[in-house]
């Protein structure tokens, strides 16, 4: 086949990703339990790639665990994201970076209705205006984080001081990665490699030593389900579809789970404990759980940033396994300090330490 | 019941949400949603045939749906979506359906459907409340036990454990920080302009109209009262499938 043939052939599958000057919108699940992750993916893309990134403190959430917890309707979530493109285009940004996938697949959906409902963008406008005063130009691109870190992963490779690389036996890792559903299920052109070949992580895992595993499950939901894990009487719901990608890895030994989403990563963690709290049963090897990361953790680890100040500990499946293996000292007396640098009393009961 | 109500036209109701003249084409009824739905693994459920009832346009019919339990199965992960060979969303019609189901307060019919109201004094409460849907202080880990030990370490030393993460909390920037008055304010007002105030009073009114009914405690704020705690936690367990077929799909097909 000739090359500009195929060129086309994958061309759906293409995504453009802006290579600097981003406007960042923050995640309510991220800010919450996986803190580090925000701040490093600020810090490897200011500091190490030199990029600008600019945040505005008036931005707020985008409300759509509400959205899809059906309190909130179509035309709200419309105007609040429209007020948070106001306040891009104040600053004179054209490319939104969305650090949550839930956002992401909320901010496709408008971007879609507006082009396909011409009528719903006025609308839009009218609303936001009414209610804020503010006006708004509809943005160039919008990139997941993890885009924009697939973007540059060589870049991280060539910098890296840790590869996901066994020291032990020089073999690559085994890697598990977790796209979440609303990446590119719904919007396939949005997402790098679209719905049927996501390469977003996979790429981030080659370029930095890694294997990737694939198993039976590996596109099934993991269970947040928005109302089916809010609501504490349909929780078995989620525990059941994380339960079920758990049993479908298994047998392929993952080192680590890499996951897209902020609510994604913290959902296979917590279930892994409660799944071991209530039957005893750990997924990895030897007894042990199987590590859940986010990529800007992983990302954050090749470059070689302290494993506690991007929040590991903070994990109910610890990584020590896993660092001995990449060959990362960390003290794990370490790991829970106060402000003023005192040991905290350790948590007990933490799978893998 | 109500003449307004014998007069209304439930499917043209719909058809004014985008997202279910959207979601909803022309369905072949081959039910690759169904087959690929991790609702319909779990609960007793069938998005295949919740379309199918929608598309007879019967008003009994879809009100009906609009009280059952069954729109409240689906988790909204919409893998329906990519595989339909329609094009179809089965997901985005359960959202449309809810939505109605919601403004006419027939969700108050049904278990699941009751407990839209505790999303909406959690979640929807903080959006306007903190400008956040989540947020920290409010995943107590006594209601949260599957959050696990690293959460409880976390939560109790909140400042401290922020601080190595390079966060405050409430604080003037970075991760968890305070959004200020005058930006709520915005938020209050795109709630009102856009209908978002208009759904939040239509799912307390409902509710509060059931707990008399139920003969149950409701109070105007916050969760600790006995209508609240109710909807949170009620499970009469006619939901799920057959223990037996989880239970067979989990051990014998993954262990």
């Amino acid at each position: 086949m000739k090359p500009e043939g195929k060129k086309r052939i994958w061309a759906e599958y293409q995504k453009e990703i802006p290579d600097d000057h981003f406007f960042y919108v923050r995640s309510c699940i991220r800010q919450t339990f996986f803190a580090g992750s925000e701040q490093y993916f600020l810090k490897i893309l200011r500091d190490d790639l030199g990029k600008d990134v600019f945040e505005d403190p008036r931005h707020t959430t985008c409300t759509g665990i509400g959205y899809h917890g059906d309190v909130v309707p179509f035309e709200t979530i419309q105007a609040v994201v429209a007020r948070h493109f106001a306040l891009a285009t104040e600053a004179g940004y054209r490319h939104i970076a969305i650090s949550c996938v839930t956002s992401f697949g909320i901010y496709s959906e408008i971007l879609e209705t507006w082009k396909h409902f011409p009528e719903t963008l006025e609308r839009t406008r009218e609303d936001l205006y009414k209610a804020t005063g503010r006006t708004f130009e509809v943005p160039e691109t919008i990139s997941h984080t993890s885009d924009i870190i697939y973007k540059f992963r060589d870049q991280i490779a060539r910098k890296a001081k840790y590869n996901l690389v066994d020291i032990n036996t020089g073999k690559p890792l085994k890697v598990v990665e977790h796209i979440g559903c609303h990446y590119s299920k719904m919007f396939p052109k949005y997402g790098v490699g679209g719905a049927e070949f996501p390469h977003v992580l996979v790429g981030m895992v080659e370029a930095w030593g890694g294997d990737i595993i694939d198993y039976p499950e590996r596109r099934h939901c993991c269970g947040f389900g928005f109302r089916q894990y809010l609501v504490q009487a349909n929780r078995g719901y989620s525990l059941f579809a994380s339960r079920k990608k758990f049993e479908s890895m298994e047998p392929y030994r993952p080192d680590m789970i890499i996951a897209n989403c902020p609510g994604c990563t913290m959902f296979m963690d917590r279930w892994q404990y409660t799944i071991r709290e209530i039957d005893g049963i750990t997924y990895g090897a030897d007894g042990q759980g199987i590590p859940v990361l986010t990529y800007e953790e992983v990302a954050g680890l090749i470059l070689g940033y302290n494993p506690w100040e991007l929040g590991l500990q903070y994990h109910n499946v610890q990584s020590l396994p896993l660092l001995r293996r990449m060959g990362i000292k960390a003290d794990p007396s370490e790991r829970f300090l106060a402000k003023d640098g005192s040991r905290l009393p350790e948590p007990a009961n933490l799978i893998n330490g | 019941m109500a003449i307004s109500e014998l007069m209304e036209d439930l499917y043209s109701r719909l058809l004014q949400d985008i997202r279910f003249e959207e979601g909803l084409k022309a369905c072949m009824n081959c039910g690759i949603c169904t087959g690929i739905c991790p609702a319909a693994e779990y609960y007793n459920y069938d998005p295949r045939r919740v379309v199918d009832l929608v598309q007879t346009r019967n008003n009994d019919v879809i009100r009906e749906l609009l009280k059952s339990e069954t729109i409240w199965y689906c988790g909204q992960c919409m893998s329906c979506k990519t595989r339909c060979p329609r094009g179809n969303t089965p997901g985005m019609v359960i959202m449309a359906l809810r939505k109605l189901s919601q403004e006419l307060g027939y969700f108050t019919a049904s278990e699941k459907g009751r407990q839209q109201f505790a999303i909406k004094r959690t979640v929807g409460d903080n959006v306007l409340k903190h400008g956040y849907c989540v947020v920290s202080y409010d995943v107590d880990p006594e209601a949260h036990p599957e959050q696990g030990p690293a959460w409880e370490h976390y939560y109790n030393h909140m400042d401290d454990s922020l601080a190595r993460l390079g966060g405050e909390l409430n604080g003037r920037e970075g991760p968890t920080r305070l959004i200020p008055d005058d930006v709520l304010d915005e938020l209050k007002s795109i709630f009102k302009v856009t209908g978002g105030q208009d759904l939040y009073d239509a799912i307390e009114e409902a509710s509060e109209k059931k707990a008399e009914e139920m003969g149950m405690e409701f109070k105007k704020e916050g969760r600790d009262f006995e209508y609240f705690r109710h909807v949170v936690s009620a499970d009469s367990g006619c939901h799920q499938n057959e223990p037996e077929d989880i239970r067979k799909d989990v051990y014998e097909t993954g262990r």
